[in-house]
Formats: C-alpha cells, sequence, structure tokens
C-alpha cells in the first residue's frame, strides 16, 4: 500500500488478541477504518468493545496482533491527534470545569485560555461556572469530559460510553455534536449500548461478539436498534396474576 | 538438554562432596576458634553467590525492560528466589558461628549486615512479585530489582563507613585477615561447588516458571480454539 | 500543530494544580500533621532521656518519626489522580511522564518539609536540644534526606498502585532500599548534634544516593506508568 496515492487509513487494526489471565477478551479482531467517518461499535457486556478501544488508543497493549493509528505504529508519535474519552471521567472533582480544562489542555501544549472556554461552550456549558466539576450532574460531567477530549482539535477521537447515565437531551446535544465534528472531517469511534441514540449519524457500526468482530454495516440497522431482547419483559407478579 | 543437565547435577552433587571434605577434614583448624571456624566455609561462599545471583537478577530486570522477553522474567524470578536462600544460609551461619566464639547472636558486622539489608530488599521484591496484580507484574518487579541492585554498592559504602565509626566485633575472613593458604583453597571449593549448586537450583527454577506461563498461555489458546469449534 | 509541551513546563503547571488541589480540601495535609505531632509525642513518652543522651538518640528518632509521617504523606500521592481515572488522560497526552513524576516528587517534597517545620522545633522543645555542630549542616542533611525519601516514595507509590494491600506494600518495599539513607541522615544529624564527628562522609553519600536514585526514577517512570 503506498502511502501517498491514497489517504492514511485512520486506525488499522491487525490480528488483536488480549487476554486477561485465561480470559480472552478479545480473539483475533482484522479490520480496517477510513478516516472521515462515525463508527459505532455494538455488543454485548462483555464482548470486548471497551477492551478493543483501550488497546487502539495505545492505553492497553494487545497479548497479540499491532495497531497503526494515523499511519503511527506507536501512538505516542500521533498523540495531540487524538482525543480519548472514558467510562470514568478523567477530571479532578475538586476543579472547576475552566480549571480541569486549562490544566489538561496544558498537557498538550496549549495554552490559549479562549481555546477552553471554546471547548466548553461547544458541548452546550458556561466556561465561567466556578462550581466544582465534583458537583455536576452526570450529564454535564460527560460532557465537560468531552470537553477534555475535543480542546486540542484532535482529528481522531475515541469515546467509551459516552452517554451512560445522562439525560436524553445532553445525550442528543453530544450526538449533533458529533455527527457536527465528523462532517468536518473529524473521524470518531463511539462505544455504546443505546444504539438508537447514533443511528441517525452513524456511518458505520461493528458489532462485537465475545471477543469476535461479527458485523460491520452501513449505519445501524432495525435488527441491532433494540437494545435488549423481546422476551425479557418484566416478570408479572404472582400476586397481581391473583388479584385479576 | 536432559543428559546436559544430568551430567551437571552429578559433577555438582561431586562438588558438593569434595567441598564438605574440604571444609570439614583437608583444611587445618583455625587457631583461636577452633572447630567452629568451619562453618565460614559455607557462610563466605554463600555471601558471594547470593550477590552473584542478585546480580543476575539485575541483568534479566535490565534485559526484561529492553526487550520484554519472558524468559528475562523467569530468570529473574529464579535468580531472586534462590538468591534469598543462599542470603537466608549467610544469616544463619553467622549468628551459629558469632555465639559460640562471642557469646553474642548477632554483631552488627559490616559484612552480615549488609547481607541483611541485601535479604530485605530481595524479600521485598518477592512479596512485590506475590502481591502485584495483573498482567504487568514482570515490568514492576524489574522495576524493583534494578532498583535494589543499584542500591547495594550505597549500602556497603554505607555500612562500611559506619562500622569504622563504631567498630564491633569482626566475624573474621574475607577481608584479608590474613587466612591460611589451605584455607582458601577450601573457600574456593566450597564457591566453586555452591555456585554450581545455585546454578542447578536456577536452572530447575527458570524452566518451572517458563512452564507456568507456558500453561496460563496454553490455557488462553485453548479458549480461543473453543469458541472456533463452536 | 502545537509542539510537545517541555518537561519544566508541565512538571511546572502539575505541580501548581497540586498545590492548588490540596489547599482546596486540606485532606492530608491537616491529617498528617497532626500524626506528626502525634509521632513526636509517643516517641518522647517512649524514650526520656537526659540531655547529653538526648543528643545521641535524637538525630534516630527525629528521623525514624519523620519516616512514619512520609509514609502517610506518599501513601494518598496518586490518590486523586486514581479516583476518575485522571492517570488515562495524562498518559494519552504527549506530555512526558517525568514531569509528572518530578512534579508530584516536589509536591511531596514540599509536604515532608512543612512536617518538618512542625515536628523538629517539638523535638528540640522535648528533648532540650541544642547543637554544637553548625545548624546549617542540619539544614543541608535535611533537604538531601528528604529529597531521598521522597524520590523513592514517589516511584514505589506509584509501583503499589497496581498491587492488592497498597497501603502495606509501600513501606515494605521503601523501607529496605531507603535503609543506607536512613544511616547517612541518622549518623549525620548526630554527629552534628554532638560536634563528635564529621558528617561530610553522610553528606557524601546522601548526595550520591539522591543523584543515582532520582535517575533511576526518572529512566524508569515511563514502563510504571505505563503498566496496565
Amino acid at each position: 500500500m503506498n502511502a501517498t496515492s491514497q489517504p492514511t487509513l485512520a486506525v488499522s487494526v491487525r490480528d488483536v488478541v488480549r487476554h486477561f489471565g485465561r480470559f480472552a477478551a478479545l480473539r483475533g479482531i482484522t479490520a480496517d477504518f477510513a478516516p472521515g467517518k462515525l463508527y459505532v461499535l455494538l455488543g454485548e457486556n462483555g464482548a470486548g468493545k471497551s477492551t478493543l478501544l483501550r488497546i487502539i488508543a495505545g492505553l492497553l497493549a494487545p497479548t497479540r496482533g499491532s495497531v497503526r493509528v494515523l499511519g503511527a505504529s506507536n501512538i505516542r508519535e500521533v498523540a495531540t491527534r487524538f482525543g480519548y474519552m472514558g467510562h470514568a471521567p478523567l477530571l479532578y472533582d475538586e476543579m472547576s470545569a475552566m480549571e480541569n480544562l486549562e490544566y489538561f489542555a496544558a498537557l498538550y501544549g496549549i495554552c490559549s485560555r479562549e481555546r477552553c472556554a471554546e471547548a466548553i461552550r461547544t458541548v452546550g456549558l458556561d466556561p465561567a461556572l466556578e462550581r466544582r466539576v465534583g458537583q455536576y450532574s452526570q450529564g454535564m460531567r460527560q460532557r465537560i469530559s468531552l470537553a477534555r477530549a475535543i480542546v486540542h482539535s484532535p482529528e481522531l477521537l475515541f469515546l467509551d460510553e459516552p452517554f451512560s447515565n445522562v439525560d436524553l437531551r445532553s445525550a442528543r446535544q453530544m450526538t449533533t455534536l458529533l455527527a457536527g465534528m465528523r462532517d468536518r472531517g473529524r473521524t470518531i469511534f463511539v462505544v455504546t449500548h443505546q444504539a438508537a441514540l447514533m443511528e441517525p449519524v452513524a456511518d458505520e457500526c461493528v458489532v462485537l461478539d465475545a471477543g469476535r468482530l461479527v458485523a460491520r454495516e452501513k449505519g445501524i440497522p432495525a435488527r441491532l436498534l433494540t437494545p435488549y431482547p423481546a422476551q425479557e419483559r418484566a416478570p408479572v407478579p404472582a400476586d397481581a396474576e391473583a388479584r385479576r | 538438554m536432559k543428559p546436559l543437565f544430568n551430567i551437571l547435577i552429578v559433577c555438582t552433587a561431586l562438588l558438593v562432596g569434595y567441598g564438605f571434605c574440604q571444609a570439614m577434614f583437608i583444611a587445618p583448624t583455625e587457631a583461636t576458634m577452633g572447630d567452629v571456624q568451619r562453618i565460614f566455609y559455607y557462610h563466605l561462599p554463600s555471601a558471594w553467590v547470593a550477590f552473584l545471583l542478585f546480580f543476575v537478577n539485575f541483568l534479566a530486570s535490565c534485559w526484561y525492560l529492553i526487550r520484554r522477553g519472558k524468559g528475562a522474567d523467569a530468570l529473574a524470578l529464579a535468580a531472586a528466589e534462590v538468591g534469598v536462600v543462599y542470603c537466608s544460609i549467610v544469616l544463619i551461619t553467622g549468628p551459629i558461628w558469632a555465639r559460640p566464639i562471642w557469646g553474642i547472636w548477632w554483631t552488627w558486622d559490616a559484612r552480615l549486615t549488609s547481607t541483611l539489608v541485601l535479604w530485605l530488599i530481595y524479600v521485598s521484591y518477592l512479596v512485590l512479585r506475590h502481591y502485584a496484580i495483573g498482567g504487568q507484574v514482570p515490568v514492576l518487579a524489574a522495576a524493583l530489582g534494578i532498583f535494589g541492585f543499584v542500591d547495594v554498592p550505597i549500602v556497603y559504602m554505607a555500612i562500611r563507613w559506619f562500622r569504622t565509626q563504631h567498630p564491633q566485633p569482626v566475624i573474621a575472613g574475607g577481608e584479608g585477615s590474613g587466612l591460611d593458604h589451605r584455607m582458601w583453597v577450601a573457600v574456593l571449593w566450597n564457591l566453586l561447588a555452591f555456585s554450581m549448586l545455585a546454578l542447578v537450583y536456577v536452572i530447575v527454577r527458570y524452566r518451572q516458571a517458563l512452564e507456568v506461563q507456558e500453561i496460563e498461555e496454553a490455557h488462553a489458546h485453548a479458549a480461543l480454539d473453543l469458541e472456533e469449534a463452536q | 500543530m502545537t509542539p510537545a509541551p517541555g518537561v519544566w513546563t508541565i512538571t511546572r503547571r502539575s505541580l501548581a494544580k497540586d498545590l492548588r488541589l490540596e489547599w482546596r480540601s486540606k485532606d492530608a495535609i491537616n491529617s498528617m500533621l497532626f500524626f506528626a505531632l502525634l509521632v513526636v509525642v509517643i516517641f518522647s513518652f517512649g524514650f526520656d532521656p537526659t540531655a547529653e543522651e538526648s543528643r545521641r538518640i535524637a538525630g534516630g528518632l527525629l528521623w525514624v518519626a519523620i519516616l512514619f509521617a512520609t509514609v502517610v504523606a506518599l501513601n494518598q500521592t496518586w490518590t486523586r489522580e486514581l479516583r476518575n481515572q485522571v492517570l488515562d488522560a495524562y498518559r494519552l497526552s504527549p506530555a512526558p511522564p517525568q514531569a509528572l513524576f518530578l512534579a508530584k516528587s516536589l509536591g511531596n517534597f514540599l509536604f515532608v518539609a512543612i512536617l518538618e517545620v512542625l515536628m523538629v522545633p517539638l523535638f528540640v522543645v522535648f528533648y532540650n536540644l541544642r547543637s554544637v555542630g553548625p545548624v546549617w549542616q542540619l539544614l543541608v542533611v535535611a533537604v538531601l534526606a528528604t529529597w531521598a525519601l521522597v524520590v523513592n516514595g514517589t516511584f514505589f507509590a506509584a509501583l503499589s498502585i497496581r498491587t492488592r494491600s497498597r497501603e502495606i506494600m509501600l513501606p515494605l518495599i521503601l523501607f529496605p532500599i531507603s535503609i543506607p539513607a536512613l544511616l547517612a541522615m541518622v549518623d549525620a544529624t548526630t554527629s552534628i548534634l554532638t560536634g563528635e564527628s564529621s558528617p561530610v562522609f553522610w553528606i557524601r553519600l546522601l548526595t550520591v544516593y539522591d543523584l543515582v536514585f532520582t535517575t533511576v526514577c526518572l529512566i524508569l517512570f515511563e514502563p510504571v506508568l505505563n503498566a496496565e
């Protein structure tokens, strides 16, 4: 593959295997991801989605296999060009939003307060808010976490369960934001259980099951939209039956 | 490999036997301390072998951090464990020797004290290996192994100076305190015998550590294959 | 594209952030100050010497007391970073890990220095200490000794993050390696207080210890930080 004749792949995964002791979390994942798209990683709990994302982002080393991000085999070389939002907020509870952003932006060599304020405004919050992040609602905290991930204007973004415990309004705002970023040429990976939320904006979905890549399709097909299988309705209590 | 190893074991057994003869019968009886002094032929070689093994641990730890090879980690573990055993021998034979001669169990002599610190450092290394969780135990252990060995010369310098400031009875020998030529011969034979014995132990422990890793990998592969078959 | 940030910039900013966070929560410093006071008082009950004896043993007692208070301080070095997995954010960024380590070590150094400023006068009062040797030498020993404890302690605190029984693991691996430094700081202090011998060798030893282990810590911090 000649690097100059076609655009570099955003992410390239080759035969990635990851064991935790005797448990095989990923059983040989191979996939290429073109830039400029919004990919949604779907799958049951324990399918390996978060593990795969952490490996791609360089937080976890694969037991076997390799990953190339933005053409580099060592992701540290392109650290300024990607952002990551994890399960946990990756923020200091005792500082305000601006203070958090200013610190984490400094880690990327960014000293501009205006950029930090801009990132906070982009996720729909007020930069002047003095309240400590630890006192935020979950929706606000997830949004600030996203602001932290995008403050250095990365071209590649990894989001792990960005909508967990987030109210619908915040979630929809974030989705619109992500779609806007994708439209401006960013590549975005989202791990989520809430396929329905991503359906309007997803370019491709990638389905993992028990550590294997089982499906890869355009958009999100209808059969993947219901988060829970149809037969799992709440059991009717015995005395309610008797009362009828 | 097996026949070579068997030859090694036989040679080692013979050497240990000969070393015993040297120590117990051939070497002359020491003038002031009598036959109790013969424990010296186990005390000093054990100290040197322990030091050598900790050096091997240091090299294996460095190699592991550079290349992340499983063999390096297994060797580091084996060398540390056998080294701690030899260190323990030094710490046990020291008091056994000191008690009849000076009437006290522990004399805070420079070598004994340094060996005690060495023992503490490498026992803490083994404790870390036991208590660390996750797949990166070898990295953490390698880091501590390097710290430990880098500390060794500083330990020796510090304790030596401390002893010159605050002198105590010295457990004789090794510092050029005028050993008879035949005693040196006995020391060297036992040094060779103990080194070979340490080599045998390290090889056995190294192979065992590698096998444990291989078993874990086999389990993990089996988990992969099971899914394939379904 | 902004260039990767320099080590000193990140160190400065991380240290400023830690100091600000500590000032706001006052978590660690309050409890440690009280702990330090308790240690000094209990030692005074345990050892009740005359003025002449006290000069001989005060060096040892003081540094052992400081060592225990330091361990309490060191154990909380990384707790804030672990709370919301903030360490991940650091690992993902282009910032050099050595900067994070230096910032934490300097922060711990300041912490322990504050503890010493409390404990030393108390010791002087309880033991009626008066130094025969020059006090500036005691200051040199204090700076070198504190750095010796703190630099390795910060590193081993990072090691013990990934172990069970985290709080006991730190002193367990720190104490053996610190023994030569401990010997040096105790004997140097004693020789200055009593004026009976020269502390120069010990000061040199502490300097060598500090240089060697600061270098080793800086080199080995990256693999330890990324060990997951």
